[in-house]
């Protein structure tokens, strides 16, 4: 059986598990549907208050929100063995388990829970990208929709990077991980606005040296027809892949590292 | 595939562990906060541990926590790097051929659950199917036969979560084994079972030696365990191989002594001990021998109680117990051996 | 007297000492709230420079604004995110039973812990927030980034009353969380719940002042405003006289209806261990 078809397996698995305790589920969906729409709602309210914001309209700003929080969510329903890795897996000792499989750890970690929670995010996250469609004009749905998806791949990617970035961490400390938040709930943060609102420091750091700029403010430029390098600024979620593939290859040597310190 | 027979060749393994340690924080806590440097310690777990286990044998590895058991069994299990020495299982390094390596051994640490909490029992085995890539109709045959042996049908629609601490450990076995491994290790598998439970793993662990031929390693604290399975026992002591021998001969010299606790219904009394026993320390109403049956059988002992129990103004016996030695007596007799010889 | 408060300040202690114990958790989430502060701030300053007709007639000025967006980070662990972990780990191991079921009152026992726990992860991310917000952003030369102090001492005074009080309400809405979570056998939906609605209405996503002026008197009066908009209001100096009493008696009121509720549901969970045995 190939790698996608086990972690179809795994996913399958995960869901029947988690359906077991409907009613924890039912509140945990609520709560998080809830979170996700308060965030918004704030956005919505400083509109109402000041009209515009450098001249990016609501519309506009829906459009970044809702693109982020899909790709943010679309991560945490795979990548929620790499968030909860230092807490669930090593300091449980249960990663010895995954290594005494014959599968890549990190097909293991991807399986290990497919989470239905962070659909919540998604579906919230797909009604204020539609909202903001319908406030906004954008290029033709020709280059619209691949390049949304395109985008949203890259997103994904990143994030995930940045998920087993963590997990790679883990194996250093487990208390200071709270840092890597910056990156995940700090970038979807960072990412609901128009980069340009920000200190050209902080635009600079999280396009070049941390591509989230790169997987959600380029992209959309392109879709809203904005970009003063509209090239560039298509081929721009790229560097999400590159992102996951450095971040691939540290989680490669820290699982190496570990068996040879043990804990 | 035939398995491949799964000769294990350990030779003078080494490993040692850095671990920090921790100043106290004081009442308020603030000490935490202060800029202290952590001392790191060097645990030396092995130094220097060579062993040969040949293909279709039962051996024991028992030791007192520490010892450096887990450290084997966790660089066999290819989870683990030594620091130096050679390690074969099957033609196979573990650590440096891992994914081959799993593939072909199967693992239960008896403290740890690698099915899934929150799923069937048997939708877990199907889940490791695929893992270890068993092709259908082996796995439906391997599948009955373990379901049968070990008796799982009654929960294998339950959830692990609900099963008892005994079925659990049939249920692991049973996973441990889906995909025929030639060696199986196994790491405390009878720890808190209930009697029948242990005797019923016992017996399927032989059976399971005797007629698939499978390799056996097992660490236990239960010499019950060891009398009733290991033909082969190494003591690991203070990261070194203490002693390796053949069971019988474990039996016969360490392992022989019987420790005789006897109580009486007021103060012993006085006997002189003959040949082969020797008095321990004992308080108030009891007296504790350890005896050598060879030289003195126990039911002579308890006769030449009964006879001085009740005399001159002594109490008489009421009650006599029989024990073997631990595996902590047997080990520390090793420790022992090992001090006073050079 | 003191000897009966015994065992609640020994468990204070355990408690505060075990959290202060974690250093690099404590300077990991100081730069998390750095990183947040900083992004809210560039936020709100685009807004209100975009705007300059309606900045005029925000409630709020962008330096009242910036300095709420300190306080709220500084005070991020007063918030009652979750349950206490040991509950947690208890309901999850099946021992609950045996730790409810001791000669103590419950009620104070978690209480004490709670606040411990809070203050012991709240008093090092606000130093060192303050330091960073207040003292080293203004000599860095970037002023108008940062926390300012107090409008007076009064203020101030009345600040550290409201925190306390603070305080206070987050420790018996996590003895509430602790309730619910022995009696769903998990920590997961408690904490979903109260999580959005700690964030939203403390004023920790928007400063209150800013919602629209419709809701303004139900936002104030809700309990959530006593765990940061309130002595944030303190702080700025925006509440005097009869209203600083009616923000004050808000948070009392809260902390008695809080404690009434939470006393009486533990007698009950309590009573229903007793025969069940968990």
């Amino acid at each position: 059986m190939n790698g996608f078809a086990l972690w179809r397996r795994y996913a399958r698995a995960s869901l029947s598990g988690q359906t077991r305790y409907p009613g924890a589920f039912l509140m945990q969906m609520a709560g998080h549907l809830a979170t996700t729409l308060m965030g918004f709602a704030a956005i919505w309210v400083l509109f109402h208050r000041f009209g515009t914001v450098r001249g990016w309209t609501v519309g506009q700003v829906a459009l970044f929100y809702g693109l982020v929080n899909i790709e943010f969510a679309l991560t945490e329903t795979i990548g929620y063995g790499f968030e909860r890795f230092g807490d669930d897996f090593l300091r449980t000792g249960a990663f010895d388990r995954l290594l005494l499989r014959p599968r890549w750890t990190v097909l293991q970690l991807l399986g290990h829970q497919f989470r239905l929670r962070p659909l919540a995010r998604l579906a919230q996250g797909a009604a204020i990208l539609a909202l903001g469609l319908a406030m906004t004009p954008v290029r033709p749905l020709l280059f619209t929709l691949p390049m949304m998806l395109w985008a949203i791949a890259g997103g994904v990617a990143f994030f995930l990077g940045v998920l087993i970035g963590q997990a790679a961490l883990s194996f250093r400390t487990i208390e200071s991980l709270e840092i890597v938040n910056v990156l995940t709930y700090g970038g979807v943060e960072a990412g609901q606005y128009p980069f340009d609102l920000y200190a050209r420091w902080f635009r600079q750091l999280m396009t070049y040296a941390i591509p989230l700029g790169a997987v959600s403010y380029e992209p959309m430029l392109a879709i809203l027809g904005r970009s003063p390098h509209p090239m560039a600024a298509t081929l721009a979620p790229a560097a999400g892949f590159a992102f996951l593939a450095i971040m691939l290859l540290y989680w490669q040597a820290a699982v190496r590292r570990h068996a040879s310190t043990g804990n | 595939m035939p398995p491949s027979p799964a000769r294990i060749v350990v030779e003078d393994l080494r490993k040692s562990y850095r671990v920090a340690t921790r100043p106290p924080v004081g009442p308020a806590g603030l000490a935490a906060w202060l800029p202290s440097r952590r001392p790191w310690r060097t645990i030396a777990a092995l130094r220097g541990v060579t062993f040969t286990i040949e293909p279709g044998t039962i051996t024991g590895l028992i030791g007192p926590n520490g010892a450096g058991k887990s450290t084997v069994i966790k660089i066999l299990s290819g989870i683990l790097r030594p620091e130096s020495g050679r390690v074969t299982v099957g033609g196979l390094v573990p650590w440096a051929q891992r994914l081959r390596h799993v593939g072909r051994i199967g693992v239960v640490f008896g403290q740890r659950s690698q099915l899934w909490w929150d799923l069937p029992v048997d939708d877990g085995f199907a889940l490791l199917r695929d893992i270890y890539r068993v092709p259908p109709t082996l796995y439906r045959a391997r599948r009955a036969r373990l379901v049968e042996t070990l008796r799982l049908a009654d929960f294998l629609d339950q959830p692990v979560r609900q099963l008892s601490l005994g079925q659990r450990m049939r249920a692991e076995l049973a996973a441990a084994l889906l995909h025929a491994p030639p060696l199986l290790i196994l790491d405390e598998p009878t720890i808190g079972l209930d009697a029948p439970s242990k005797l019923a793993i016992r017996a399927f662990i032989r059976d399971l030696n005797r007629q698939d031929g499978t390799t056996i390693l097992l660490t236990t604290h239960d010499m019950h365990d060891i009398e009733a399975l290991a033909e082969r026992v190494i003591v690991i002591g203070d990261g070194r191989v203490l002693a390796d021998s053949p069971f019988e001969t474990l039996r016969a010299t360490t392992l022989s002594g019987r420790r005789l606790i006897a109580s009486f219904d007021g103060p012993p009394p006085t006997l002189t001990l003959p040949e082969g026993v020797s008095r321990l320390p004992a308080t108030g109403q009891t007296l504790a021998l350890d005896f050598d049956p060879a030289r003195i059988a126990a039911p002579d002992l308890i006769q030449l109680l009964t006879q001085a129990g009740g005399t001159a103004g002594t109490a008489p016996l009421a009650d006599v117990t029989i024990t073997r030695p631990s595996i902590e007596d047997v080990i520390s007799r090793f420790y022992e051996h090992h001090a006073s010889s050079p | 007297m003191i000897h009966a408060a015994t065992p609640y300040l020994a468990a204070f202690r355990a408690r505060w000492q075990t959290t202060m114990r974690y250093r690099a958790a404590a300077l990991a989430g100081f730069v998390t709230q750095c990183w947040w502060g900083v992004i809210n701030i560039m936020i709100y300053a685009a807004f209100y420079h975009g705007a300059h007709d309606a900045a005029g007639t925000a409630p709020l000025g962008l330096h009242q604004t910036v300095t709420y967006v300190w306080i709220m980070q500084g005070t991020l662990a007063l918030m009652p995110w979750s349950c206490d972990p040991e509950i947690a780990d208890a309901v999850r191991s099946g021992a609950v039973a045996h730790d409810l079921l001791r000669p103590i009152d419950l009620w104070w026992w978690w209480s004490c812990r709670a606040t411990a726990r809070i203050l012991g992860r709240l008093v090092p991310r606000a130093l060192l927030i303050v330091a960073f917000a207040g003292l080293v952003l203004p000599l860095a030369g970037l002023g108008a980034w940062a926390l300012r102090p107090p409008a007076s001492l009064p203020d101030a005074a009345l600040f550290a009353v409201s925190i306390l009080m603070g305080l206070a309400l987050s420790a018996s809405i996590v003895v509430l969380l602790n309730i619910v979570t022995v009696r769903t056998l998990s920590p997961a939906g408690g904490s979903a719940v109260i999580t959005p609605l700690a964030l939203i209405l403390s004023g920790n996503l928007l400063p209150l002042a800013l919602f629209p002026g419709a809701v303004q008197t139900l936002l104030i009066l809700q309990p959530f405003a006593g765990l940061g908009d309130l002595p944030c209001r303190f702080w700025l100096g925006t509440l005097h006289g009869g209203r600083a009493v009616l923000a004050l008696g808000q948070q009392a009121a809260w902390i008695a209806a809080l404690t009434m509720i939470g006393r009486a549901s533990l007698r009950r969970t309590l009573h229903r261990l007793e025969i069940q045995g968990g």
